[in-house]
């Protein structure tokens, strides 16, 4: 009985909305309508670059407010033989290239990573689906990392290049230097205490506290500095951005 | 309706911001429903406090399984199978995500254009509802027709007015030039509680504003509360458009669709005296 009524409603639904839907899907796919509804995007990138403290740091929690667990998402795993057999080694022979545009390229040891200048912070992890989760987070932070390569003055976004693969892609995404070079901004290696688990990120995975989960690469490779997005994927900046059109900025 | 003898006395009730802003709202606030239930549908599960993933307790869930739908908040859990979390598109496919196709912008799944629609049409707002706030205030539409006098705050007026709109019997003449106290308090209720609620809520789950105005979060307790508050304000502005469309249907649809168009309403006559 239950059902039929819910059936009816929902006959009755499509019957009042198909018209609107219909319009609504067709704005949706129409290329000067996406333009429009992006310049939302960009108003609120402007809006918080201009009226926000740039160096303002996301908030911090105390080891009571931890999540009891921390949902691992996204690539969970990396396949082929030689990531496991990095998992087998302990991520002994992993190295991080940072290079691009610097003047000091550098190959980084994860035992390089845990001894330069560290940052432990307990942040909110805000996923574009809409949970939370709050962990402890230890990692090497960036700005020191792009201070001894030397940035060159045409640098202006950092991309990460990582090891997992969706649909046979490597994923990849980037920053720009305003929240690079922000000190919440580390290269983690430890969550809550533990060497990094495999299912969030291991051996390095990046924090950027101040944008939503799909921005914190995972499994990194590779650091670039850049002087456009233009050349990376479809040139969106990132993995997610490229391919269904998340906002680059990610910051609300 | 009239005989001829009494000409119905029309008045100008609504000037342009009034007309304006209430159409634009009309568009707004269903795109913003449209798109927040496809933003819903990738995670249909709300909670309270800083953080809430699978693992921790969920207040309000829409969950399915292979054959039912079902909604859950707290311990009672209704089947809704047909339209939360177990439902068919228009291609006859049996879909499990929580709100049906016909509820969300766009129809089909996406979550990231979901965002797109959501978080461009929160500028369009943001923007025009404090723009008619300001206008409110300066032009004297609080002053007038908002503020609530001393004698309608008494709760026997109010009292009245609630009899007398139970018995579906609506003001008529003078009395029907300005706005009755429930009027008033739903209009005020809405434009100075609920949408800067929608709006604070929103910005509340923004990582950004985690940054930059931390004491916003805990003004509602935690980004995920402010999620949950945002999906309840969500519901209490769907129940003001269905009285409001109750109202309007009941108080005479021409008349008053024709004053938020025109401005101009026509006093309604009281029946004895339209019949007499």
């Amino acid at each position: 009985m239950a059902d039929i009524i819910l059936g009816r409603r929902a006959l009755i639904g499509s019957v009042v909305s198909l018209p609107l839907l219909t319009g609504c899907d067709a704005l949706n796919e129409s290329p000067v309508f996406r333009k429009i509804l992006s310049m939302g995007e960009v108003m609120h990138q402007h809006s918080q670059r201009t009226l926000m403290d740039r160096g303002a740091l996301a908030r911090e929690f105390d080891r009571s407010d931890l999540s009891p667990t921390f949902r691992a998402n996204g690539s969970q795993m990396v396949e082929g033989p030689s990531y496991a057999a990095h998992v087998a080694s302990g991520f002994r022979d992993w190295r991080v290239r940072v290079g691009g545009l610097v003047r000091n390229p550098l190959s980084l040891s994860m035992a390089d990573i845990r001894t330069l200048p560290q940052r432990r912070q307990i942040t909110r992890h805000d996923c574009v689906e809409g949970w939370s989760a709050i962990g402890a987070w230890q990692g090497a932070r960036l700005g020191p990392i792009l201070a001894a390569v030397q940035l060159l003055p045409a640098a202006r976004y950092i991309v990460f290049r990582c090891a997992d693969r969706i649909g046979g892609v490597p994923y990849y995404e980037s920053v720009d230097l305003v929240d690079a070079l922000h000190p919440q901004t580390i290269l983690a290696w430890q969550l809550n205490d533990r060497t990094l688990p495999v299912a969030n990120g291991a051996p390095l995975r990046l924090r950027v506290e101040r944008h939503l989960g799909y921005k914190h690469a995972k499994f990194i490779e590779s650091i670039e500095a850049v002087a456009s997005l233009n050349g990376i994927g479809a040139g969106k900046g990132g993995f997610w951005e490229d391919r269904v059109d998340y906002e680059w900025y990610a910051g609300i | 309706m009239t005989d001829g003898v009494t000409v119905p006395q029309r008045i100008y009730r609504h000037r342009w911001p009034t007309r304006l802003w209430h159409w634009l709202n009309a568009v707004i606030l269903l795109v913003m429903l449209m798109s927040g239930l496809m933003i819903f549908n990738a995670h249909p599960r709300l909670y309270w406090g800083q953080y809430g993933a699978n693992a921790d307790p969920a207040w309000l869930e829409v969950r399915s399984t292979t054959s039912n739908g079902y909604l859950r908040i707290g311990a009672a859990e209704v089947r809704t199978t047909g339209v939360l979390g177990h439902w068919r598109n228009d291609a006859g496919e049996v879909k499990r995500r929580a709100f049906p196709h016909w509820a969300t912008i766009p129809s089909y799944y996406s979550l990231a254009d979901g965002r797109r629609w959501h978080l461009f049409f929160a500028w369009v707002l943001a923007l025009s509802m404090t723009a008619y706030m300001l206008w409110s205030l300066l032009a004297g539409h609080i002053r007038r027709d908002l503020h609530v006098s001393r004698s309608e705050w008494s709760p026997r007026h109010i009292w009245h007015d609630i009899k007398e709109h139970a018995r579906l019997r609506f003001p008529t003449g003078e009395a029907a030039a300005r706005y009755n106290v429930l009027q008033k308090l739903a209009y005020i209720g809405v434009i100075f509680v609920l949408l800067p609620l929608m709006v604070a809520t929103g910005l509340a789950m923004s990582p950004g504003m985690n940054a930059a105005a931390p004491w916003l979060i805990d003004l509602f307790g935690g980004r995920q509360s402010a999620r949950s508050i945002h999906f309840i304000a969500t519901w209490a502005l769907v129940g003001f458009f269905l009285v409001h469309m109750a109202m309007v249907l009941l108080a005479g649809p021409l008349n008053e669709l024709r004053s938020m168009l025109t401005g101009w309403f026509t006093l309604p006559q009281a029946k004895d005296k339209a019949h007499g």
